[in-house]
């Protein structure tokens, strides 16, 4: 055999990673970075009275002091803390109790599936559901009343609303218990749970006992950052809120969003000042449970080494699985509710039922559904696509260069979902203004994108770097080009965690509220703003049509994202699922 | 044709290195041996010198092949092939599919057809151009994943332990259908194993690390 | 006091003056697509305006495009931060559905387009003579900055199956309340609606009612809220949920009323009850009756932002919406319902007669029921009022 001379040149023996990866920094830190950054600092600016187009020109704690001044500011305050802090507390305590009395007992694919309507279900639309399941003459009462109840109309009784966020807390735990379990299965995947249960249960530890002094330890670092998203988000939610919460005062959050939207434009400055407040209560949270979690391992440590066995029963774990799928389950009839009512025509109380029917507003074109969900389809493929693409480009980059990531690249990833939305998007609405870009389809699909990153990024992550690096080195061995490498053995190995990181990006997308409503002027009107419009409408018909709808498409996009690729790869044993 | 390694070392980037230099001569056809235990640096050596070094790794000294200095090139330019104990066949790729891909762009449409249905029937598989991967036992798939390298008309061959996943009798039966085909292409291997019997069967130089 | 404001904004309006021509806005308009930003919480305001926007695209060639609000603050702000950014024309809000607090924070800051109501051919079937009630708006003179398009009236619903003698003034409420605790509400007070509920209160009991007609002062607020907060403080544990909280809005009102958690509902709107009947969102025993003494009223108006991009096809809107046609299909029960703002006086008979046909029902109250109208007090008492009542009820 011949000696055929080299086809490439001594250049390519450096990794060309580099210039992809730098590529892709600048991207995400121009695209999404730099305007978070840019929106803070207006958002900052206005807090200490600067906003000169507002004729607010000097720096002054003006601003502070009318925040202070605010009625129920304090209240707004205490609130966000309770229902921010206690929703993740709970969600955690929930996720993890249930894992480790379900884990073994239940088929884990079948759990996940299990999950998918409730992860795919946008917030505000739980959120309307649940509102009319638990109200004083929601479904739940309605089912039991008169005949168990004895009540001829409603009660008084404040369970939407509240005035202790318990509603609220409830509607972020339905949405959050099955994140997090989500989250924790997939930490699952990384540890040998098998084999540290049996040896544990060989020492005399009970299943669910076993579970919590073995495995928990080893799972919990694994889901901390999307413990504190999960705070994060639950502090600065407004959608749900708004639905869900305590109105007078409401969390802070809303509040803030009111102050922004009040008819004195002067109110603008606190307002931004309150935003600020919104920013530091997440960071100040965010350290409080780092001080917590110091305190939990402490005194974990001294009950690990005691060497109790616990119940054999486990009647702790029992209730808290209990409570957890209690929450589940309300959180699908939410869904149900919400498709009773978009088929009714009159359902009053205390029927259990619709008394007619109708599928009017299905039909009605004046209702406006199409168009609302035509955005929604379109902004949420492009910023799912535009996400994915960013996303494919930075971890081919990592592999190029063949490094993991820095923690500060890490950080720059997660960071919109950390901060508070309503901390840069009024200012950052200023800077699309400027650059002429506001009020339209685009400036909704960058918004979207800042938010759809992250989650596409957490979601292809791990599959990612569970890719055996074998295969992509005898790809190589073979002569395959690092883009012959990407296009004709990573992607198509990756295609499910590819789908998947997709339906959940389009899922993140669908679900935007305040960016939409920010960016698009109102103009761009998605399902899901316009849900939220309506639920502070009379009419539940046209709200669950849109809610139906909103709730809908992303399961639409996880059915597709499961059988996507069980039909690509129906002839592939190792790919289509069915090995694994 | 020869494989020679003059002096190399691998270790961490600025660190020690994780053997003392290594200096080898491979002659087309022959297969040598780098054996020694765990955690010593074999695979790493293999890496080297297929060009699949990890960040933060660096090799010094020098590898040439048939003359030509590899470590200059990537490893997609090296024409090195690699076997591993699992056959990493593409799991998406049909069993012809995968054989197909290492062969060059040159080759085309019928010729390439024949090229790929010739490597099959030299692995016993003919006609299972159109299988699913994941249908085939270790043994056939060990075989496709040999002549996958072949088709690429390699310069070298780097063997990361590739039999140690078979049981006594297929791992005799594979790695006579390697060693001959090693000889048969004459091109120089380096195996890394574990297993005294596949050094032994080689014939060939010993090095222990 | 107008030829200043006119002045101020003339700088900035090089292209208003040239609009003031009929024909010639009318061509401009066409083709244009007029961003409508207005509240969305009203299925029945939506359709209305959806068949706005079919009428004019057909007859002018402009489309309309309803943005629905939760708060028709959020297009005042926005075009606020459209002039924080400079962006003097070509802005995204072309029309507004305006009123009160919000037209007043508008046009003192030159946020306005205009004045441009009497160059619309329209105009001259309304009564636009100083103190009409399309002239002003909460007091304020309208000069021209704001077109009318419907009449609002302070009603309350009810279930007459469920309620059959409703009280029949605000001092009676509270007699009805002590005896049917938690049965009433009424909207949050940052709403509109809520904030018009103590109005109505306000107006009933202030010792002096010329002095709301005037901008707030201390001394006057306190002299005129003593007998309002005495009365609300006794109200206020008897209410739904003993006052701590609020529906949102009269349409979350409105279902609760048709849930049966609350007894009362509150509209600005005397053909609500009616409608909601129609649309199947109240029971057929729903009715809609105005204090004895009358209730406030005012006029809807909509307005167009200084930096609009189609101002001209919003005008064109503005006056297709007073149209005898078009005020006449929304008058229609079984459309929107709202009363007229068109001056019976300057219609011919033609004109007429499209009124005298529409349909009606017995949950639509008469004119003589509505009784007299309550003159809104001055803008500056709607925000004093909220305000007081947030510090004092707000925790």
């Amino acid at each position: 055999m011949s000696v055929i001379p080299a086809r490439g040149s001594v250049g390519h023996a450096i990794p060309d990673g580099r210039a992809l990866r730098g590529a892709v920094l600048v991207l995400v830190a121009a695209g999404l970075v730099l305007p978070i950054l840019a929106g803070l600092a207006q958002t900052a600016r206005a807090a200490f009275g600067v906003l000169p187009s507002i004729g607010a020109r000097d720096w002054s704690l003006d601003p502070w002091r009318a925040l202070l001044d605010l009625p129920g500011f304090a209240t707004s305050l205490r609130l966000t803390l309770v229902t921010g802090v206690g929703a993740t507390v709970l969600a955690l305590a929930l996720a993890m109790g249930f894992c480790a009395f379900a884990h073994g007992r239940m088929s884990q694919s079948l759990g996940a599936r299990m999950l998918t309507p409730l992860l795919a279900a946008p917030h505000a639309a739980l959120a309307i559901g649940l509102a009319f399941l638990l109200a004083p003459s929601g479904w739940i009462a309605r089912m039991i009343s008169p005949w168990a109840t004895g009540w001829a109309v409603p009660p008084d009784l404040a369970t939407v609303h509240d005035g202790w966020g318990m509603a609220l807390i409830l509607g972020l735990l339905v949405k959050e218990v099955p994140f997090l379990l989500l989250v924790i299965l997939s930490a699952l995947g990384q540890l040998p749970v098998r084999a540290h249960l049996a040896a544990a249960r060989a020492l005399g530890y009970g299943r669910g006992v076993a579970w919590v002094k073995v495995i928990l330890p080893q799972v919990y670092p694994l889901i901390r950052l999307p413990v504190f998203i999960v705070m994060a988000f639950a502090l600065s939610v407004v959608d749900m809120a708004i639905i869900l919460g305590p109105s007078n005062p409401p969390v802070l959050s809303v509040a803030v969003v009111r102050w922004f939207a009040a008819p004195d434009v002067g109110m603008v400055l606190p307002a931004s000042a309150g935003a600020v407040v919104q920013g530091a209560v997440i960071v100040a949270a965010i350290l409080l449970w780092i001080v917590g979690e110091r305190a939990v391992r402490m005194l974990g440590r001294i009950w690990l080494s005691r060497g109790g066995r616990g119940l054999r029963s486990e009647p702790g774990l029992k209730l808290v699985s209990a409570v957890a799928v209690a929450v589940m389950t309300l959180g699908m009839l939410a869904l149900a509710a919400l498709a009773v009512w978009s088929v009714a025509w009159r359902w009053s109380w205390p029927e259990a039922l619709p008394e007619s029917w109708s599928w009017r507003v299905w039909i009605a074109p004046g209702t406006g559904w199409g168009r609302a969900a035509g955005a929604t389809l379109t902004a949420g493929l492009a910023s799912t696509g535009v996400s994915l693409m960013l996303a494919v480009a930075w971890l081919e980059g990592e592999d190029r260069a063949r490094m993991g990531r820095a923690g500060w690249a890490q950080a720059l990833i997660y960071l919109p979902l950390l901060v508070p939305q309503i901390g840069f998007l009024y200012g950052l609405n200023v800077l699309f203004l400027r650059l002429g870009i506001s009020g339209g389809m685009a400036a909704v699909i960058w918004a979207q994108v800042l938010f759809v990153f992250p989650y596409v990024m957490i979601a292809l992550s791990e599959p990612w770097r569970a890719l055996d690096p074998r295969a992509i080195r005898t790809a190589a061995a073979l002569g395959a080009s690092p883009w012959r490498r990407l296009w004709a053995v990573k992607l198509p190995i990756l295609l499910r965690p590819l789908c998947t990181a997709a339906a959940i990006g389009f899922a993140v997308s669908v679900a935007q509220y305040l960016p939409t409503l920010f960016m698009g002027g109102g103009r761009v009107a998605t399902l899901t703003t316009e849900a939220v419009t309506l639920s502070s409408g009379s009419d539940r018909r046209v709200i669950g049509v849109y809610a139906v709808l909103q709730a809908a498409l992303p399961l639409v996009g996880y059915g597709a994202a499961v059988l996507l690729p069980a039909l690509v790869w129906r002839h592939r044993r190792g790919l289509s699922g069915a090995v694994r | 044709m020869s494989l020679c390694l003059r002096a190399v070392t691998v270790g961490p980037a600025g660190g020690q290195p994780l053997f003392a230099p290594l200096t080898m001569e491979i002659a087309p056809g022959a297969v040598a041996t780098v054996m020694g235990p765990s955690g010593v640096g074999k695979s790493t050596l293999l890496d080297a010198i297929g060009g699949h070094l990890a960040h933060g790794f660096a090799v010094a000294g020098q590898v040439t092949l048939s003359g030509r200095d590899v470590l200059a090139f990537p490893a997609e330019d090296r024409r090195i092939g690699v076997l591993f104990q699992d056959a990493m066949l593409f799991p998406h790729l049909s069993v012809g599919d995968n054989l197909a891909f290492g062969l060059s762009r040159g080759v085309k449409g019928h010729a390439r057809r024949v090229a790929v249905e010739e490597a099959l029937g030299q692995a016993g598989l003919s006609g299972y151009a159109a299988r699913d991967p994941a249908t085939l036992s270790g043994g056939q798939r060990a075989r496709a994943a040999l002549m996958r390298s072949l088709l690429a008309a390699p310069l070298a061959l780097l063997l990361d332990e590739p039999f140690s996943r078979l049981d006594a009798d297929l791992r005799a039966e594979i790695r006579s259908f390697v060693f001959d085909h090693v000889l048969a292409r004459n091109i120089p291997a380096l195996m890394v194993t574990h297993d005294e019997s596949d050094a032994e069967a080689t014939g060939g130089a010993v090095v222990r690390l | 006091m107008r030829g200043v404001i006119f002045a101020a904004l003339g700088l900035s309006l090089g292209a208003g003056p040239a609009l003031a021509d009929w024909p010639q806005t009318l061509a401009a308009a066409k083709g244009q697509t007029v961003y409508f930003n207005a509240w969305g919480g009203d299925a029945r305001t939506n359709a209305y305006i959806a068949w706005v926007g079919d009428q004019t695209e057909a007859r002018y060639g402009v489309r309309v495009v309803q943005v629905k609000l939760t708060d028709t603050a959020d297009a005042v702000t926005r075009v606020i931060s459209e002039k924080a950014a400079g962006k003097d024309a070509g802005g995204s809000v072309d029309m507004i559905w305006i009123n009160g607090a919000n037209f007043l924070s508008m046009k003192d800051k030159g946020l306005l387009h205009g004045p441009f109501v009497s160059a619309m051919p329209n105009a001259s079937y309304v009564d636009l003579s100083a103190g009409a009630p399309a002239s002003v708006d909460f007091t304020v003179p309208v000069e021209g900055y704001e077109s009318p398009w419907r009449l609002a009236k302070f009603v309350f619903t009810y279930d007459s199956a469920r309620v059959p003698e409703p009280p029949r003034s605000m001092a009676a409420f509270l007699d009805w309340a002590r005896a049917h605790p938690g049965r009433m509400t009424h909207p949050a007070v940052s709403n509109f609606m809520g904030a018009t509920f103590l109005k109505q209160a306000l107006i009933e009991f202030a010792p002096d009612r010329a002095a709301l007609r005037q901008p707030v002062t201390e001394a006057a607020f306190d002299a005129a809220t003593v007998p309002l907060w005495t009365w609300y403080d006794a109200l206020r544990p008897n209410l739904w949920r003993e006052g701590k909280t609020y529906p949102e809005n009269q349409s979350v009102q409105q279902q609760m009323l048709n849930d049966g958690e609350v007894d009362f509902g509150v509209s600005f709107d005397p053909a609500s009850a009616a409608g909601a009947i129609t649309e199947g969102l109240l029971p057929d025993t729903a009715r809609a009756y105005v204090p004895d003494g009358g209730s406030i009223g005012n006029v809807s108006f909509v307005a167009i932002p200084y930096n609009a991009a189609h101002a001209a096809g919003a005008e064109v809107v503005a006056n297709f919406m007073l149209d005898p046609e078009a005020q006449a299909h929304q008058q229609d029960i079984d459309v929107l319902g709202s009363f007229s703002v068109l001056d019976p006086a300057k219609l011919d008979a033609d004109q007429k007669a499209l009124f005298a046909d529409l349909p009606t029902s017995p949950a639509l109250p008469t004119l003589e029921d509505l009784g007299p109208t309550l003159a809104e007090p001055h803008a500056s008492w709607m925000t004093k009022l909220t305000e007081t009542w947030a510090r004092r009820y707000t925790r």
